[in-house]
């Protein structure tokens, strides 16, 4: 059956691979080598070896930008995961109208960065009014303006998945909590948390890895004013190719250190995390 | 709906093996409501404030418009003719369905291939589309356009192939998960009796690989709708996509029409509204089975 199954590769195979090359494999490895190059279009390109890297840590913004997202990283993912999993668990309590409490608090997740930045910049702003200033006066609004923007944009998500991974703890574990007397708190600490870990698990990758790549709501919400001190790093690495003539390749060599850094990231985590579940 | 939703909550309630008593369910039941109508406020916000006049959106946009402030759908109009905003909505839906079409049906039968053709080579590939998934965009960006641009596939229609390559990741990734669990006695039975690899695929796995088509759709229309920097870049603004030319409006020179502003928005956020209500049930359930897989 094999070999049969082997002869359609290009029906199977070959175009998802084409467009997989275009789209994806050729631009990473073009992009690995046009981050030692000096270059303004592809064609252009010229070997310079460690200059571009040497060349983005010659002044402070990529690094500050670097610490902006950093921060808002663990903000977000800390208050997102614990916010989310309150709902969950209340959620599954059996109250009255869960359904509809669910549907509302997924709902901003469907909205896009963009449109979703813009509907936050206005309801900010007409708060700051009140104190005659604007998001954009200081970097401690734009940074909890995006905090804020991100938790209800991404709480239903993880609230779904917390869901889901609380409903799949099997009836028996619970009973046999209770009848060995276990309170509200031991159950919740030693059965509910440790059950859902495969949840936990994903919901940490999801938050992780949104919040450190954050673009669209960064750019619709502040486009990091003022200065570039609510710059994260994506918008950094965007305003370095198409901002700034002559640092397309400081652009790119920023943009394989945020990819290294992301990938160790995920894969820290998902290491760290996975060897904490248990069968359920 | 009611008697439905109780029995639902019940059994929500028996799942996790605890009650509460109702005192207790009361107070949470009031904690949520306040919640969700904080949730709510918003899009609401924004719904109250395009029906203002671009002056008094900035000055007072927590009351209601009164007769003074009032505007009719003189924003909508506005909105409409500056941003091209029924090309763009023609322009998102057209690239969101063509693309999903596409990555839906070119990756379940990649992933199909790949798994059953067991050797170095579908070995390999697998990881590289795994490896795919947490590439950031950035990272690709640059060379992607370029290519893009060099290809011809810097319109509408082209598009669809760069949505198709850069989802390949995550989407073949998902449908493997599911294709392993699949048995291959269907297959050997149905090759015994003539099918040949096509007729396998379409008339006995497509039909069982359903419900992770539904969810890697899902997951792949949210993604391609709200996508803002790809067809920006791709497309530039020729062909404004929703994000696109939600975003130009702020761009421009000038001020921005505030009024304008917020009745785009809001046309922006009636389509998401009609597509959650209608296909609810399943975007939920595909974004908890998603998550389970990836």
């Amino acid at each position: 059956m094999q070999k049969t199954y082997k002869k359609y590769f290009a029906i199977f195979a070959l175009p998802t691979l084409i467009a997989f090359i275009i789209a994806f494999l050729a631009p990473f490895v073009i992009g690995i080598v046009l981050s030692f190059c000096n270059f303004t279009t592809i064609v252009d390109a010229q070997f310079t070896g460690l200059d571009n890297y040497i060349k983005i840590f010659q002044t402070d913004e990529f690094i500050n930008a670097f610490i902006f997202t950093v921060k808002f990283t663990i903000v977000s993912v800390v208050t997102i995961n614990v916010l989310a999993f309150a709902l969950a668990y209340a959620l599954t309590r059996g109250i009255k109208g869960t359904n509809l409490f669910r549907t509302v608090f997924f709902m901003p997740n469907l909205i896009g960065g963009i449109v979703l930045g813009y509907i936050w910049q206005i309801l900010i702003n007409g708060v700051l009014a009140k104190f005659g200033v604007t998001i954009t006066a200081d970097a401690t609004y734009g940074f909890w303006g995006l905090v804020i923007l991100m938790n209800w944009q991404m709480i239903g998500y993880m609230m779904i998945i917390y869901i889901a991974g609380i409903q799949n703890i099997s009836n028996d574990v619970m009973e046999a909590a209770k009848i060995d007397g276990a309170g509200k708190w031991q159950t919740l600490w030693k059965i509910t948390i440790p059950m859902v870990m495969p949840s936990i698990t994903i919901c940490l990758f999801l938050t992780l890895t949104n919040s450190f790549k954050l673009f669209d709501q960064n750019l619709a919400l502040t486009a990091g004013a003022p200065g570039k001190a609510t710059e994260m790093l994506g918008l950094n690495i965007y305003s370095t190719f198409y901002g700034r003539v002559g640092w397309e390749g400081a652009g790119q060599a920023k943009a394989v250190i945020f990819f290294l850094v992301v990938a160790a990231i995920a894969l820290t985590q998902l290491y760290l995390t996975r060897r904490k579940e248990v069968e359920n | 709906m009611s008697k439905k939703t109780k029995s639902n909550d019940a059994a929500m309630a028996m799942d996790s093996g605890m009650e509460i008593s109702k005192k207790t369910s009361t107070i949470l039941s009031v904690v949520l409501a306040i919640l969700a109508v904080l949730f709510l406020i918003p899009i609401l916000l924004v719904l109250m404030n395009s029906f203002k006049g671009k002056l008094y959106i900035s000055d007072a946009p927590f009351t209601f418009p009164t007769a003074k402030t009032f505007a009719g759908i003189g924003n909508f109009i506005e909105g409409v003719t500056k941003t091209g905003f029924l090309s763009a909505f023609g322009y998102s839906l057209f690239i969101t369905v063509a693309s999903v079409a596409a990555i839906v049906l070119f990756t379940s039968m990649t992933a199909w291939w790949i798994t059953r053709v067991k050797g170095k080579f579908t070995n390999a590939l697998y990881y590289l589309f795994v490896f795919a998934m947490i590439v950031p965009f950035q990272m690709v960006m640059f060379p992607m356009v370029k290519i893009a641009n060099m290809l011809y596939l810097d319109n509408p229609v082209g598009i669809v192939l760069i949505y198709l390559g850069f989802g390949a990741g995550l989407s073949v990734f998902m449908f493997c998960g599911f294709v392993k669990s699949i048995p291959v006695s269907l297959e050997e039975a149905a090759m015994i009796d003539g099918c040949n690899p096509i007729q396998i695929f379409f008339q006995i796995i497509w039909p069982i690989l359903k419900p992770t088509a539904i969810t890697v759709a899902i997951l792949n229309a949210m993604w391609v709708w709200n996508d803002y920097l790809l067809p920006y870049l791709v497309l530039g603004t020729e062909y404004k996509t929703i994000p696109i030319a939600v975003q130009y409006l702020q761009g421009g020179y000038g001020s921005i029409d505030m009024g304008a502003m917020m009745a785009v928005l809001v046309l922006a956020v009636i389509p998401i509204i009609v597509f959650y209500m209608s296909c609810q049930k399943y975007i939920i359930k595909g974004v908890a089975a998603g998550a389970v897989k990836g």
